[in-house]
C-alpha cells in the first residue's frame, strides 16, 4: 500500500498546477469581463458580403 | 397647389427602431428617421460592415443628439490623463461608451479597424460598456477616433472624473477571489484526507493516519495565514477601538481550531479539526464575496465633475483653442456651444442665450438671458453659440460650492446594523460559556477541561450567523435588481427598512422628464390642426416632434415655402393658407402672454389662433405612490422650481407646510438636517446636481432616472423611473429581508446549541464538527435565498 505516498504525491502536486493555473488566469485579467468573450466567439470571421436582406427575413 | 401626399404611419427607422412620425430619409429603399441614422448606415455599408444590421434587427440609437465637439482631445494635459499606455508607436485607451447595449455594438466596435486603418485592436467590456482601443499614433490621434466613434454612433462619454481612474476595486475583487480559491482547494484536498479517518481505519493502516494528519495541518497553514487573516485583522483593529463584531468570535473559532488541530496532530492524540476549519473559511469569504458582488458597473460616487466637460474652447487674441477646466480663470472668455454646459459662473457677452437649468435649480422650463446678465455654472445652452466671460473658477461657482459642505468630507454615519448588535452580545455569551464550562471540567476532571474550553469555541464559530446576512442581503439585491432598483452595497437595505420620512425633489423626479404633455390654449377647429401636424412635421426640432406625437394626425398635406429659424419658429404655405408657429417674438405678437418660453403660438394667415404650452406629466403611479405613502409616513416636497404647480401638488402632502418651491442646493441640504434632528429617518429622491447636497445628507439617498448609464448625482441607490410606483413593495422587500434575518439568527442559534450540548460535555468529535458546520451553512443558505424570493413574490417584485 506504499504507493499511495506517491499517489497522493502526484494527486497533489496535479491540483497545485491548477491553482497555478487558475492564478495566472486571474491575474491576467481572464475571469475580470465574463460576458463579452461568449458573445464574441459566435460572430462569423469573414466579413461577409452577403446582403442585409438577411435580417429583415431571417430574424423573425 | 393642392397635392395629397400620405405616408404611412408604420415607418420605422432602420438603424435606430424608432417610429417615424416627421420627415423619412431614404437610402437603398430603407427608411430612416434622422440624417444621423442615415449617415452611419452609409458609413457601415461603404466598409462592408452591414453585418452589425444581421446580428440584431434594430441594433442602433437614435441619433438626434448633437454631436460633441472633441477639440479638446488635443490638449496634451487631457490626453495624457485618459491614456492608459504610450510609446512611440502606440498608444492604448479606454474609453466609456453608454449606448453600448448589443451583441451588434461588440461586433461593430470590434471591427473599427476596418473603418480605420490606424487602429490595431479594439475590445469590448461589455458589462463596463468600455472599449479599450490600440491605436497608431502616426496614423491617428484620439480626437480622431473619439469623432469616428461618434460619427458611427458610438459616442464616447468622457468627464472629468474620467480623467482620475480608479483601478483599485479590480485589485481588492481579485484578491478576495484568489483567497476563496486557495480556501477552496485546501479544504477539498483535506476533506478527501479526512474521510478515511472518519470511515474508520485498519490496524495496518495507521501509518497513514500520521502522513494524512501531517498533510491536513500543513494545507491548513495557507487557509488561515493567508485566506483568513482579513479575519484577524478586522477582530484585532475592532477589538483596539473596543468593538465587539461577528469578526471576534470567527476570528477566535480560526485561531482556536488551528492551535488544537495542530496540537492533536503533531501529538498524534487525534484527527483536529482542519477539515471544519477549511470548510469555515470557504464558506465565509463565499458570503463576503457574495455580499460584495455588484451586478451592474454603476457609479454611485459621482459629482459635478462627471457631469461637467473635460474643457471648454477659450476665445484668444488670435486662435480660439480648448483649456481644462481646472486651467480655467476669472477673466477668461469663453465660447458655449449649442447644447453645450457652462462650467463656471460667468456673465453673457455675445449671443442668444436659452439656459436649461433644470439639472441644477431644478427649474423645469429654459430661461432666456440678456447681455451682461450672470448665468450659473452647470445650465445648459440649448440654442446656437455664445460667448461669456468667467467671474469665478470652476470650483467656487454657485453649484460646485455645494461640495465644499462637510456632508461631503465626512463619511456618512451607519446605524448598526442588526448583525453588529446581536454580534456584541453573541460574543459575550459565548465567552462566559467557554469560560464556565472549562471552570466545571477543572472542577470535575481538569484533563477535560482544556477540550471542553476549545471545543466551545469551536463549535460555537458563528459561521452560519456570519452568512445569513450577505445571503440574505445579496438576494435581496438581485430581486431589487430585476426591478431596476440598484443599491451601492447591502447595508442600503437595512437602511431603506428604517425609512420614515420621505422627501421629493420635484423636476425630474415626480415629473416624468420625457412625457411632457401639451395643451391648446384658444379655439381650433380639426382642420386647422390638421394644417399645424403637416407643418410642424417638418421641423426636427423638439418642440415640433412633440406637437406632431401630440396632435397625432397622419400626413396629408404637403408644405410650401418651408422656412425655419431655429429656435424661434416655423412657417409655409399649407392647403393654401399660410401657418406660423412659434415663439411670441417670431410671430411679432405683443409681450403680453409671452410669460415662458416653452408656448408654441400658432398664427393660420395672419389671424392668431392660440398656443400651445407644456405641462408636465408626474411620472406613472405617482397618485397611487403618494396615496398609499401618506398613509403610514411623512411626505415633504423640495423643489428649486417656482411655485407654479403647487396647487395640484398640495393634495398629495398632508399640508402646504410640506411643500417648498424655489429651493436652492444649500436650502435643501439645510432642511434635510432639520428633518434629522427631529430623529427622522430620511429618504431623499432626487435627480439633479442640486439634489446632491440633500441625497449625501438623508439617511439614503435615491437618485431616480430614466436611463441608468446618464448621468446621476452621488448616492446610495439608483433607480429607474419605471419603477417609481414600486418603492412602498421595495419598502416591503427590504423589512421583509430584516425578518429573514433574524429567523435565520434564530436557525443557527439551535446549530450552535446543538453543538454546544456536546461540546460543554467534552464530548465533541471531529466527526461531529465537520458534519454540524457544513450542515447549517447549507440550510441558512437554502432558507435566505428561498425565503427571499417567497417574500418578493408576495411584494410582486418577481
Amino acid at each position: 500500500m506504499n504507493i499511495i505516498y506517491l499517489l497522493i504525491g502526484c494527486s497533489i502536486l496535479l491540483a497545485l498546477i491548477f491553482l497555478a493555473a487558475f492564478f495566472w488566469a486571474s491575474k491576467s485579467g481572464q475571469n475580470d469581463d465574463m460576458f463579452t468573450p461568449a458573445v464574441r466567439i459566435l460572430f462569423d470571421d469573414e466579413i461577409a458580403d452577403k446582403e442585409i436582406e438577411i435580417s429583415d427575413q431571417d430574424h423573425t | 397647389m393642392l397635392k395629397e401626399k400620405v405616408i404611412s404611419s408604420e415607418k420605422y427607422c432602420f438603424h435606430c427602431g424608432e417610429h417615424i412620425i416627421t420627415k423619412v430619409y431614404v437610402q437603398d429603399d430603407r427608411c430612416f428617421c434622422c440624417s444621423g441614422c442615415k449617415t452611419i448606415y452609409e458609413i457601415l455599408t461603404e466598409h462592408n460592415l452591414s453585418n452589425y444590421y444581421v446580428y440584431n434587427k434594430i441594433p442602433g440609437k437614435t441619433q438626434r443628439k448633437i454631436a460633441s465637439n472633441f477639440d479638446y482631445l488635443e490638449v496634451k494635459q487631457v490626453v495624457n490623463k485618459l491614456i492608459d499606455f504610450e510609446d512611440k508607436n502606440r498608444t492604448i485607451v479606454t474609453l466609456y461608451i453608454p449606448a453600448i447595449h448589443c451583441s451588434s455594438c461588440i461586433w461593430l466596435l470590434e471591427h473599427l479597424h476596418l473603418l480605420q486603418s490606424g487602429i490595431l485592436q479594439s475590445r469590448i467590456d461589455f458589462l463596463k460598456k468600455q472599449v479599450s482601443i490600440t491605436f497608431k499614433n502616426e496614423l491617428i490621434n484620439l480626437k480622431q477616433i473619439a469623432q469616428l466613434l461618434s460619427s458611427i454612433g458610438y459616442e464616447p462619454l468622457i468627464s472629468l472624473q474620467d480623467v482620475v481612474k480608479n483601478s483599485q476595486t479590480i485589485q481588492t475583487d481579485r484578491s478576495l477571489i484568489t483567497k476563496i480559491a486557495v480556501a477552496g482547494f485546501c479544504f477539498g484536498n483535506v476533506m478527501l484526507l479526512s474521510f478515511p479517518d472518519y470511515f474508520g481505519l485498519d490496524h495496518f493502516e495507521h501509518e497513514f493516519k500520521d502522513f494524512f494528519g501531517w498533510l491536513n495541518l500543513a494545507f491548513s497553514f495557507p487557509v488561515v495565514l493567508y485566506s483568513g487573516s482579513d479575519y484577524f485583522v478586522s477582530a484585532w483593529t475592532n477589538l483596539k477601538a473596543k468593538r465587539l463584531n461577528l469578526d471576534f468570535p470567527l476570528a477566535l473559532g480560526i485561531l482556536v481550531m488551528f492551535l488544537r488541530s495542530a496540537y492533536e496532530i503533531i501529538s498524534q492524540t487525534g484527527a483536529g479539526f482542519v477539515d471544519t476549519l477549511c470548510g469555515l473559511v470557504f464558506f465565509l469569504l463565499i458570503g463576503k464575496w457574495m455580499q460584495e458582488r455588484t451586478f451592474h458597473h454603476i457609479s454611485f460616487e459621482r459629482d459635478y465633475r462627471s457631469y461637467f466637460p473635460v474643457a471648454v474652447t477659450v476665445i484668444g487674441d488670435e486662435i480660439d483653442r480648448p483649456i481644462q477646466l481646472g486651467d480655467l480663470k476669472a477673466g477668461d472668455r469663453i465660447l458655449i456651444r449649442s447644447h453645450e454646459i457652462i462650467p463656471a459662473d460667468a456673465i453673457l457677452l455675445k449671443g442668444e442665450a436659452e439656459i436649461d437649468f433644470s439639472f441644477v435649480t431644478g427649474e423645469s422650463i429654459p430661461v432666456k438671458k440678456i447681455l451682461g446678465e450672470i448665468i450659473y455654472a452647470g445650465g445648459k445652452q440649448l440654442s446656437g453659440s455664445i460667448e461669456m466671460e468667467v467671474i469665478k473658477p470652476v470650483s467656487q461657482s454657485y453649484l460646485t460650492q455645494l461640495w465644499n459642505n462637510s456632508a461631503f468630507i465626512e463619511e456618512k454615519k451607519r446605524i448598526k446594523t442588526f448583525t453588529d448588535t446581536a454580534s456584541k452580545y453573541f460574543s459575550v455569551v459565548l465567552l462566559c460559556i467557554a469560560i464556565t464550562a472549562g471552570a466545571f471540567w477543572i472542577a470535575i476532571d481538569p484533563s477535560k477541561a482544556l477540550a471542553a474550553f476549545t471545543a466551545v469555541l469551536i463549535i460555537a464559530c458563528p459561521c452560519a450567523l456570519a452568512l445569513s446576512s450577505p445571503f440574505t442581503l445579496a438576494a435581496v439585491l438581485a430581486v431589487f435588481d430585476k426591478n431596476r432598483f440598484y443599491l451601492k452595497n447591502t447595508a442600503i437595505v437595512e437602511e431603506l427598512a428604517r425609512i420614515n420620512t420621505y422627501v421629493f425633489d420635484k423636476t425630474g423626479t415626480i415629473t416624468n422628464p420625457d412625457a411632457a404633455s401639451l395643451y391648446f390654449n384658444g379655439k381650433v377647429t380639426d382642420q386647422q390642426m390638421q394644417l399645424i401636424s403637416d407643418l410642424s412635421r417638418n421641423s426636427g426640432h423638439l418642440l415640433s416632434r412633440e406637437l406632431t406625437k401630440f396632435i397625432n394626425k397622419p400626413a396629408v398635406f404637403s408644405v410650401q415655402e418651408y422656412t425655419e429659424k431655429i429656435g424661434r419658429g416655423i412657417s409655409g404655405e399649407v392647403n393654401g393658407k399660410y401657418v406660423k408657429l412659434g415663439s411670441s417674438t417670431f410671430l411679432n405678437l405683443p409681450l403680453t402672454n409671452s410669460s415662458t418660453g416653452s408656448s408654441i403660438h400658432v398664427m393660420i394667415d395672419d389671424v392668431y389662433i392660440g398656443f400651445f404650452m407644456i405641462r408636465q406629466q408626474w411620472r406613472s403611479g405617482f397618485k397611487d405612490l403618494m396615496l398609499s405613502l401618506s398613509k403610514r409616513s411623512d411626505l415633504h416636497l423640495l423643489s428649486g422650481d417656482r411655485d407654479h404647480e403647487k396647487k395640484q401638488l398640495i393634495p398629495f402632502f398632508e399640508d402646504s407646510r410640506k411643500l417648498h418651491f424655489e429651493q436652492s442646493p444649500q436650502d435643501k441640504l439645510n432642511y434635510i438636517q432639520q428633518l434629522q434632528k427631529k430623529g427622522k429617518k430620511v429618504v431623499m429622491f432626487g435627480d439633479g446636481l442640486n439634489d446632491s447636497g440633500a441625497l449625501k445628507q438623508s439617511d439614503l439617498g435615491i437618485a431616480i432616472t430614466d436611463n441608468i448609464n446618464n448621468f446621476s448625482p452621488g448616492c446610495d441607490a439608483i433607480l429607474d423611473g419605471i419603477s417609481f410606483h414600486k418603492i412602498p413593495q421595495f419598502i416591503q422587500q427590504a423589512k421583509d429581508g430584516i425578518k429573514v434575518i433574524r429567523i435565520s439568527f434564530v436557525i443557527s442559534l439551535v446549530y450552535n446549541t446543538v453543538g454546544l450540548y456536546f461540546a460543554v460535555q467534552g464530548l465533541l468529535s471531529p466527526l461531529k464538527a465537520a458534519i454540524l458546520m457544513p450542515l447549517s451553512t447549507i440550510t441558512i443558505i437554502l432558507f435566505t435565498s428561498i425565503t427571499v424570493r417567497l417574500f418578493a413574490r408576495k411584494n410582486k417584485l418577481l
